[in-house]
């Protein structure tokens, strides 16, 4: 059988787990973009991996989708904006770091346990990536609800966003079209998201998502 | 019996005599990069003869645990770097131990290290000796789930048994393993010592913890932890080498000729650990103290995954 | 041989009478632990030969009448009369020397004996009348030791705290074996065993067992007595109960879980596992951050009964899966750490005992430079920190090492519990190894190494000829134990096979005494080698060394980076040693805060820190539990100030309501 491909496979699944711990594990902000960049990186390679093992030429663009834009030019912006609002580098995250690495621990056990059986009758290599593609999409959650900081908001749900393109291909016969919309509209959302994020900072003189719940009606 | 009984203690030689020698190629490797000439190879080895042949300076209230720890340092550091395979697996005393047991020898060694540092009684024995403890308690375990790691997937916890595995049978690319690989760098950055953990070049109160434990040592015992800090070092560069790189070790009553290849790749594999540990101290910086439960638990945390996903699934 | 043990009894409760009598004496001192020692070894031997031999058993004519007391010695109960006797004999050696010092004899004489006859009866115990007397009247006897020393501060609220959870205890094993007895209203073990409850009987009489057990061997939560009531008692009984009444707890344990109940489902397995790994962790933490030599050393008990339960959880998970060898590895892995731990956990509490009477001080934070004063207790306990901290060669590295060994195991285990459970007790394993050993080397560090920082340390003089003599044999059987847990484990044998069904491959047929746990492809260990190479390379190397270079030696004072201060007060304490562990791992869990109030400048008072912690067990149950209690009894408290006609009006109402009860229920 195909057992190397299977193993590279896996082993970039896995990457991309790690690439998402480490997510979890940065405190400072242009690391984290470094790391964003890293985890898109290893997307596109996993993904123009699929598109060798199944043959399926089309999963190339979406590499290079990811290659592209994720890797590179998100990354870029995000670091342009950090670097124009000036804002402070560290990440306040709520909870320590080990707390929040144990429970990204758990959210992978979760997953695998909850879609290894699911796809007990899938084909072997698209089960574990899904089960970790899974994983990476709930560590991207996780990443969000831990960071008070509105950029990192924004890599885990970009990170989030791979975890889901990596399951999707490694399910045979995804089209195209579906890839390339999920692409672009992950990128209109970053624009707004940036648009937003100077608007924050205009109306709050900070990205700290923590200040502008004081704003909110009703809790006095 | 007597060609494997020397087989054995060619490698205890063997052990001692690189160990100096791979501190000193880090040390120059370093310097190299700061654009300094730096120390010759051999520096090391002048350091421990200089180092023996002074006269030890001991303070008035030191007890016999004082004088006993550098030996039982040193010792344990050296039986345990002779129950890694370094040129050949199954050796004669190879199964007096498993990785485990090799874990847990280093363990005593700090422990009498500890202890030696605080019988002075003095502030900065107990400062490195508090912190060791910090950073041992997060490093050992993470050591223990690389080990449970390695061993499920070997189906031994015997070091040569393990490197004969990945050396014959086809394990192919495990992604639990990356981890394990990922998470055993780290952890030896942090036993020996190293940056971003540690800076052995340091006599800086605040941020040093080896150093401040052996503060008080000098002349011939303080040449008995020296050169136990170069063994720990091959150690564990050696545990890595005969895990994930097992290329060229000599199986289990191998012949001459592949003793010999075995001994000649060695040195080259050190040489690769040592040269690539330098670099990476070049390009990064110290982290402060409280910084380091974050970077260690890291492996921790890694080494659980790992477990957990061999424990889950098969094929990972 | 089993006509030996209540021989034993008898001779027991015979010397609590004599105690009782000659309290005052001082050769009441000489009989009573005399006597205890011989009976101690008495049951080593007795229980060493029942291991291997058979099943006996014995009616006596006492207890409930037409019913009778029956008495079975098995190889379960053997190694466990063993185990007590060998504890009962070092702390009644320990004791002939200790008790010169007791302040009040005529408390603790009567009731020392009398303990360990209770103890020696539940391991007798066949039916469950003589199980649940013998038992309650081991934590009576108990709790009579611990407030034997009723004046000083706090063992008052221990013996409270400790009699509440000993009558819980003992109130949960009566509903567990009620749950076996069934509606047959079956009493003896033997009609027990013949039953086949079903599933939900199982179920509840497992619980019971476990909280029956568990609070009585100090699992977590069920632990808060322990740091309370093991430091009240004088310091034998501690090492007794420490050592050996929990052991005697963990034998009830088995005795219904893997004996009478025959095997529970897997998701028992997986709760017994991951309480045992969250003990071992939150009571190694304890003891970290703990300046009570004592206490911390019961603290470091709630750890290891943890490693005790873990092992036990995976030999249920092996047996619940139909895989009798993994069961037997854990079992007697799990047996032999409760062995170990008798015996470096005995001798920490005979050292602790004698820096106590020494000193006059269990505040670590007091004591300092002991190993000159009193070199031989420095040493002895030396060995027992060594052994605790699971270091090769010594026996606590043996038994964990096999736990580990069970736990690589991994048979094809199908339930998701035990797949993340058996990882995630490895982890808290290693997490409670590594800071057992930085629990040990502050505790020795500060009190033994360093300089005297009090007066009292400085003149601390070594104590008497029987304690060291107890302490003496008690490292010994660490070391040797270390070096030979093939013996141990060709001895646990007899018992793994009959709980398991199986047992481990026979070791003393290994050439150089190797211990094989599985296969030697898989793993093995020779502690004995070990140790030989350890020596002869730390020998060779110092005798090089000095042939070599100088062999000279100067003393001089301490260099301490330039500034060497001869204060003692300037040496780094308890506190600040445990501060990086508490930091890292106190904050979270323990919710320890440091704050330091500094006085404004020209303000004269002294700058404070004042630390806290809390423990998360007690926060969340025990203290909601107690406020309850007390409201509930302060409003019931009206009823006591009721008038005769309100009173019958209750009895009347009561009387009225049981009858339609009645009714309706018919």
């Amino acid at each position: 059988m195909h057992g190397i491909s299977f193993d590279i496979a896996h082993m970039l699944a896995g990457f991309l787990v790690l690439a998402s711990f480490s997510m979890l594990y940065q405190v400072r902000l242009y690391a984290l973009l470094n790391v964003l960049a890293l985890h898109a990186f290893v997307l596109a390679l996993s993904v123009a991996w699929q598109a060798h093992i199944q043959d399926a030429p089309h999963l190339y663009i979406t590499a290079l989708i990811a290659l592209g834009f994720k890797a590179i030019l998100i990354p870029w912006a995000l670091r342009k904006i950090v670097f124009r609002l000036g804002i402070h580098r560290e990440i306040e995250a709520v909870g320590g770091i080990g707390p929040t690495m144990l429970a990204g621990m758990a959210l992978v056990a979760l997953s695998l346990e909850v879609m290894l059986p699911v796809t007990a009758l899938a084909d072997p290599v698209a089960r574990e990536d899904i089960a970790l593609a899974l994983s990476v999409v709930l560590i991207g959650l996780l990443t969000m609800v831990t960071r008070r900081n509105a950029v990192s908001q924004v890599v885990g749900f970009l990170s989030l966003e791979n975890g889901i393109i990596l399951a999707a291909a490694g399910a045979r016969g995804m089209p195209l079209v579906v890839e390339i919309s999920v692409a672009f509209s992950v990128l209109v959302a970053c624009i707004v998201v940036g648009i937003f994020l100077f608007r924050i900072r205009e109306r709050f003189d900070s990205v700290d998502v923590g200040v502008m719940d004081t704003f909110r009606g009703g809790q006095g | 019996m007597i060609a494997p009984l020397l087989v054995q203690f060619a490698q205890m030689l063997l052990v001692l005599a690189l160990a100096p020698l791979l501190t000193g190629l880090v040390r120059k490797v370093k310097a190299r990069l700061q654009r300094r000439v730096g120390p010759p190879l051999v520096q090391p080895y002048r350091d421990l003869r200089r180092l023996m042949g002074k006269d030890a300076v001991m303070a008035e209230n030191a007890s016999w645990l004082f004088r006993v720890a550098p030996y039982t340092i040193f010792a344990c550091t050296w039986v345990a770097a002779a129950l890694v395979p370094t040129f050949a697996t199954g050796l004669m005393f190879s199964w007096t131990g498993d990785l485990i047991v090799v874990a847990a020898l280093l363990g005593t060694a700090r422990f009498a290290l500890s202890l030696a540092a605080l019988d002075i009684g003095t502030a900065f024995g107990g400062i490195g000796a508090s912190r060791e403890a910090m950073i041992a308690s997060l490093a050992e375990p993470a050591t223990i789930l690389i080990v449970f790691c390695v061993a499920l997937i070997a189906g031994s916890t015997q070091l040569s048994n393990i490197a004969d595995h990945m050396l014959n049978a086809h394990v192919g690319l495990r992604v639990s393993l990356a981890l394990a690989l990922v998470a055993l760098i780290v952890v030896t950055l942090t036993e020996n010592a190293r940056i971003p953990v540690d800076n052995p070049a340091t006599h800086l109160e605040l941020t040093m913890v080896h150093e401040a434990m052996v503060l008080e040592y000098s002349g011939r015992h303080l040449a008995m932890i020296e050169l136990s800090v170069s063994l720990k070092l091959l150690v564990y560069i050696s545990i890595v080498a005969c895990i994930f790189f097992p290329v060229g070790l000599a199986g289990a009553g191998a012949g001459p000729l592949a003793m010999a290849v075995g001994a000649a790749v060695y040195p080259i594999k050190l040489a690769i650990g040592g040269v690539l540990l330098g670099i990476f101290e070049m390009s990064i910086a110290k982290m402060r103290v409280f910084r380091l439960p974050n970077f260690v638990g890291a492996a921790l945390m890694l080494g659980l995954l790992g477990v957990l996903l061999l424990f889950v699934s098969r094929g990972m | 041989m089993i006509a030996i043990v209540p021989g034993c009894i008898a001779i027991l409760v015979a010397l609590g009478v004599a105690g009782a009598i000659l309290a005052r004496a001082p050769v009441g001192r000489w009989i009573v632990y005399g006597g205890c020692l011989l009976v101690g070894s008495t049951s080593l031997v007795a229980g060493l030969i029942a291991i291997g031999g058979p099943t006996e058993h014995l009616v006596l004519p006492l207890g409930v009448p037409w019913i009778g007391m029956h008495l079975r010695l098995d190889s379960l109960s053997g190694f466990f009369l063993a185990l007590l006797g060998l504890g009962a004999a070092g702390a009644s050696l320990f004791a002939i020397g200790y008790g010169r010092h007791d302040q009040e004899p005529q408390r603790i004489l009567p009731f020392y004996p009398l303990f360990l006859a209770g103890m020696h009866l539940v391991l007798l115990a066949d039916d469950t009348f003589t199980f649940l007397f013998a038992w309650e009247f081991m934590s009576a006897t108990s709790w009579a030791l611990v407030v034997a020393q009723h004046k000083d501060e706090g063992n008052a609220h221990a013996a409270f705290v400790y009699l509440v959870m000993a009558v819980f205890s003992g109130l949960a094993m009566l509903l567990a074996f009620g749950m076996l007895a069934g509606a047959a209203g079956a009493y003896t073990f033997d009609a027990m065993r013949a039953a086949h409850p079903t599933a939900g009987v199982v179920a509840a009489a497992f619980a019971f067992a476990l909280i029956g057990a568990g609070s009585k061997a100090g699992l977590v939560p069920l632990h808060v007595w322990l740091p309370l009531a093991h430091p009240a008692a004088p310091s034998p009984v501690s090492a007794l109960m420490s050592g050996v009444m929990t052991k005697i707890a963990i034998y009830g344990f088995v005795r219904v879980v893997f004996d009478l109940l025959g095997g529970v489902p897997w998701w028992a397995a997986t709760i017994v596992a991951i309480l045992g790994g969250i003990g071992a962790v939150l009571g190694v933490l304890h003891a970290t951050m703990e300046r009570d030599l004592k206490r911390l050393l019961a603290y470091s008990t709630v750890e290891n009964i943890g490693i005790v339960f873990v092992g036990l959880g995976l030999a249920m998970a092996f047996q619940a899966n139909g895989f009798p060898t993994g069961a037997a590895l854990a079992l007697t892995a799990a047996l032999f750490h409760a062995l170990n731990h008798t015996l470096f956990k005995s001798l920490l509490f005979f050292g602790a005992g004698a820096v106590l009477h020494a000193t006059g001080t269990r505040d670590i934070e007091n004591l300092g430079g002991l190993i000159k004063r009193m070199p031989v207790t420095a040493a002895t306990v030396l060995v027992g920190c060594f052994a605790i901290s699971a270091l090769p060669p010594m026996n606590g590295f043996a038994s964990e090492w096999l736990i580990f060994q069970a736990i690589l195991l991994r048979p094809e285990l199908p339930q998701w519990g035990l797949k993340l459970a058996i990882p995630a007790d490895g982890a808290l394993l290693a997490l409670a190894a590594a800071l057992a050993a930085a629990c040990f080397v502050r505790a020795f560090g500060i009190a033994f190494l360093g300089r005297p920082r009090t007066p009292a340390a400085e003149q601390a003089h070594e104590t008497d000829i029987w304690s060291r003599a107890a302490m003496g044999i008690f490292a010994g059987l660490c070391l040797l134990t270390g070096l030979f847990p093939g013996a141990i484990i060709d001895l646990l044998a007899p018992v793994a096979q009959a709980m398991t069904g199986a047992r481990m491959p026979v070791q003393t047929g290994d050439p150089w005494l190797t211990t094989v746990p599985v296969a030697s492809s898989r793993s093995s260990y020779n502690g004995l080698l070990l140790f030989l190479f350890v020596a002869a390379s730390g020998g060779l190397a110092a005798m090089v060394v000095r042939r070599v270079g100088s062999a000279v030696l100067r003393r001089v004072p301490p260099w301490d980076c330039g500034f060497p201060d001869p204060s003692p007060m300037t040496q780094y304490t308890a506190a600040s040693m445990g501060q990086p562990i508490e930091r890292v791992y106190g904050t979270a869990i323990f919710r320890a805060r440091s704050t330091v109030d500094m006085p404004a400048p020209g303000d004269m008072r002294p700058a404070r820190l004042t630390r806290t912690r809390s423990d998360p067990v007690w926060d969340a149950v025990y203290a909601p539990l107690g406020r309850c209690v007390t409201f509930v009894s302060s409003h019931l408290n009206v009823l006591q100030f009721l008038t005769i006609r309100r009173y019958l009006g209750f009895v009347f109402g009561a009387l009225i309501v049981l009858l339609a009860a009645l009714a309706l229920w018919q």
